[in-house]
This record gives C-alpha cells, structure tokens and sequence, in this order.
C-alpha cells in the first residue's frame, strides 16, 4: 500500500490542567491514504474537531504525532508548519468562510497568493479549480451573488488549488439541502479518487458513507471502525457468528 | 410488500408472460426483492381467481393447446381487467398504510436488552452502528456507481435512496439510543464511556 499521505500516531491532546483537565483526545490513530476519503463520526464532545485541527496543524498534540506527506508536523517550527498547511493542506467549513469582497477566482486563489505565487499564476491555478468544481462561469461573481451551494462549490475549489494532497472538511454539506449536498460530497470524493487523501468531520451517516471507511469516535478515543477494509467475504462472517 | 399491485400495475402497460413480469419488476427495483418465479405465478393464478387478470385474449387459445391442461402459466400472456384497472388506481390513490409497526428485530432487542442486567447495551449499539454503516457504504458505493438516464435506472436508484435513508435513520436511532443510555447511566450498569475506556 502506497504511504498515508495523512498519519495522526497516537496522538492526545489535553486542555486545561488539574481539576480542569479535559482529555479531548486519548491516543488516536488515524491515517489517510492517496484516493482514501475517511469519515470521522462521534457525538459532541467526543474529539472531533480536535482531531481535524490537529490533523491540518492548527493545533498541536500534546503527545503523539501528526505527519503530512512525510513531514512532522510536531517537529516543526510554527512558521514551517503555517507554510505546510498552505500549500499541502485544503480546508472546507461548513459555512463556507468566503470573502465577499472578492470574487469567485479572487476568493479560490488567495492562499496561492498568500504563499507567494504570482497574481497571474494564481488567477489560473483558480480557473483551473472552479472548471473542476464546475464553476468556471461564475468566476467573476461575489459570494453574495451565489446560492449556497455555489459558494461552498467556491469553498472547495479554493481547497483543493495548487494541488493540495490533503483536503479537510468540517461538516461541509452542514447547511445545504440533501441534493445540493450531496454534489459537494461527489466533488469531495472525485479529488480524492484523483489521488488527494481526506478527512470528513460529519455527524450524518448518510455523508459518511460517502467514505471508504468511518471511524468512530467516543471521549476522545476510536471505539469502532467500518468501511471497504470488510469485504463480502467478512459479512458472510457475520452471518455465520449469528 | 405488494407484489400483486406492482405485477398488475405492469400489465397495464400491456400484456406479458410471467417471466416478463419477474424482469420488468427487477429491473425497476434493482433486484432488491427478488422475485421468485414460482411466487410470480401464484400471484398471477390468485389476481386470475379474483378477476383481475386474464389470458391475453389473441394467445389464450393456442396456449392452452400448446400447454396442455397443467394450468401452469410459463406460456400465458395475461392482460389486465377493467376491474383491474380501477385496482391499480385505487393502489396509486391512496397512502400506503402506516397501521400496525412492523416487527423490528432491532428495536425489540434493544427494548429487551436494556431491561435485563447485565447485557452490555453500548457495545450492542456499537456493534449494530458499525455493521448498519457497512450496509451504508455498499449503498452508497452502488448509487454512485449506478447512472439515472433510464426511467428505470431512476426507479432503481430511488429504491436506493430508500435503502439508504432507512440505514441512515437506523444509525441516528441509535446514534439516540446511546445518548439517552449515557445519561441515565448509573455505575453499575456499562455505559458506552466506559466501554470507550477498555
């Protein structure tokens, strides 16, 4: 199997000391191959958003480790980290987090531009993205002149500019109806299937079956996991244990 | 389910043989309830019975003669009736009823479950999330592999939405379960945060 591009090793993560102590995550292992789309499922409380904010270095773990395309995040210094996260890592909210004085393009090629690549470069690298997201008409528009799922369409291209390997997405289809939701997660899942590894924060089943594999999350610890890893042959399994 | 209605339903686009009936049912419900042929003509010997049906008139003759007199359907078109019509129309009409649950294998075990000390009720519920979560994946997997250009590609992939929001709505049930076991938990009884501890 080719390398994770995604690995969270052990990692734990504490908040607050003494009496005041919370253990938002207790030892989780995660990982995220090219072409894998894992969900994370789990209640509120139970370590979620911890893991996805480690996982795209904005936060570190307490112990443990967190590697993106071979590199530690945990070794590096705050700025070498910052650089990672934009060029290698994509992030989509659930709401959006557009600029609505930029335009569609303006808002996609931004953390191009924030890393330096030149305007021109950037303008395209984010025309290519939109074509991706089926957009490429509307790259002239401000978010306001968009229904919700355009802007979250804008939201993914912006994710995934400049071929970034590692998308997170953070209850992406939160706001959006079944439909229009379900376009973005078939966005979601064909830039995996080109290659990207992702990580899906959802609380709805429906989405995380968009997944290769769910894992699940209670008190900050993985209790269970399902997806492609069983085959046919494992539920005959189950059928025969009844 | 209503077989009967959904093989007369067919009939009203015309009259077919039994065989036929099996495919164009399969075909539009993604073999989700396989039919067995068998079950077909029963079905079409009691919707015979009740007048709902009969012989497609142009073949009933030669058949009959071709066929013998085993009364068995493999070489009988039917068509529909006027009352069978009007049948159909009424099933189209009116909402399939709610009336009585159906038995729920799930929910009875999980209402037993949390009345006898114990069971570990957290672990059921996990155990159960997982396998409903597999069946999920392998929906889900088949609907985006499927395409919606054919009326009939369009009636299997409602039939999987139907699959998959079923599952789904499991998932949150127990999703529920556990929640409401969370909070009534007392030490002595496995509640799933100690589960999550082992």
């Amino acid at each position: 199997m080719t390398a994770p591009i995604l690995t969270l090793a052990e990692v734990t993560r504490v908040h607050g000391a003494g009496a005041a102590e919370v253990r938002a995550l207790r030892g989780v292992t995660v990982t995220a191959a090219p072409g894998e789309l894992v969900a994370v499922m789990g209640p509120s409380g139970s370590g979620k958003s911890t893991l996805l904010n480690l996982a795209g270095g904005l936060d570190t773990p307490t112990s443990g480790d967190v590697v993106i395309d071979g590199t530690s995040l945990v070794r590096l210094s705050q700025s070498r980290r910052a650089a990672l996260r934009r060029t290698s890592v994509g992030y989509v909210f659930q709401s959006f987090n557009l600029i609505p004085a930029l335009t569609a393009a303006e808002n996609v090629s931004l953390p191009l531009e924030l890393d330096g690549v030149r305007r021109g470069e950037a303008r395209d690298a984010a025309l290519l993205a939109l074509e991706e997201v089926g957009l490429s008409a509307a790259a002239d528009r401000y978010p306001d002149d968009m229904s919700g799922g355009q802007q979250q369409r804008v939201a993914i291209a912006r994710a995934i500019v400049g071929q970034r390997r590692l998308i997170l997405a953070d209850e992406p289809t939160g706001a959006l109806d079944t439909a229009t939701g379900e376009e973005v997660l078939k966005l979601l899942r064909s830039r995996v299937d080109a290659g990207a590894a992702g990580l899906l924060v959802t609380h709805d089943p429906r989405h995380a079956a968009w997944a290769d594999r769910v894992v699940f999350l209670r008190d900050g610890l993985v209790v269970d996991e399902s997806g492609r890893t069983r085959g046919p042959e494992d539920l005959l399994d189950v059928e025969g244990a009844r | 389910m209503s077989v009967r209605h959904a093989l007369l339903a067919l009939l009203e686009q015309g009259p077919m043989y039994g065989y036929q009936l099996r495919t164009e049912f399969e075909g539009r419900t993604g073999s989700t309830w396989p039919l067995n042929i068998g079950q077909v003509y029963t079905t079409l010997a009691r919707l015979e019975r009740d007048g709902m049906i009969e012989a497609a008139s142009d073949e009933a003759v030669a058949a009959d003669e071709s066929n013998g007199s085993n009364g068995d359907g493999g070489k009988r078109r039917y068509a529909i009736t006027t009352d069978g019509r009007v049948e159909v129309a009424t099933w189209f009409d009116e909402p399939v009823g709610r009336g009585e649950p159906p038995r729920d294998e799930l929910a009875i075990k999980l209402a037993i479950a949390v009345t006898i000390p114990g069971v570990d009720v957290g672990s059921l519920v996990q155990r159960q999330r997982t396998a409903t979560m597999n069946a999920l994946h392998e929906y889900t997997r088949l609907k985006r592999s499927g395409s919606t250009d054919e009326p009939a590609d369009l009636a299997w992939s409602l039939v999987l939405d139907s699959l998959i929001f079923n599952a789904e709505a499991e998932i949150r049930w127990l999703d529920h379960c556990e929640a409401r076991l969370a909070r009534r938990a007392t030490p002595s009884r496995s509640t799933v945060a100690e589960e999550a501890t082992r």
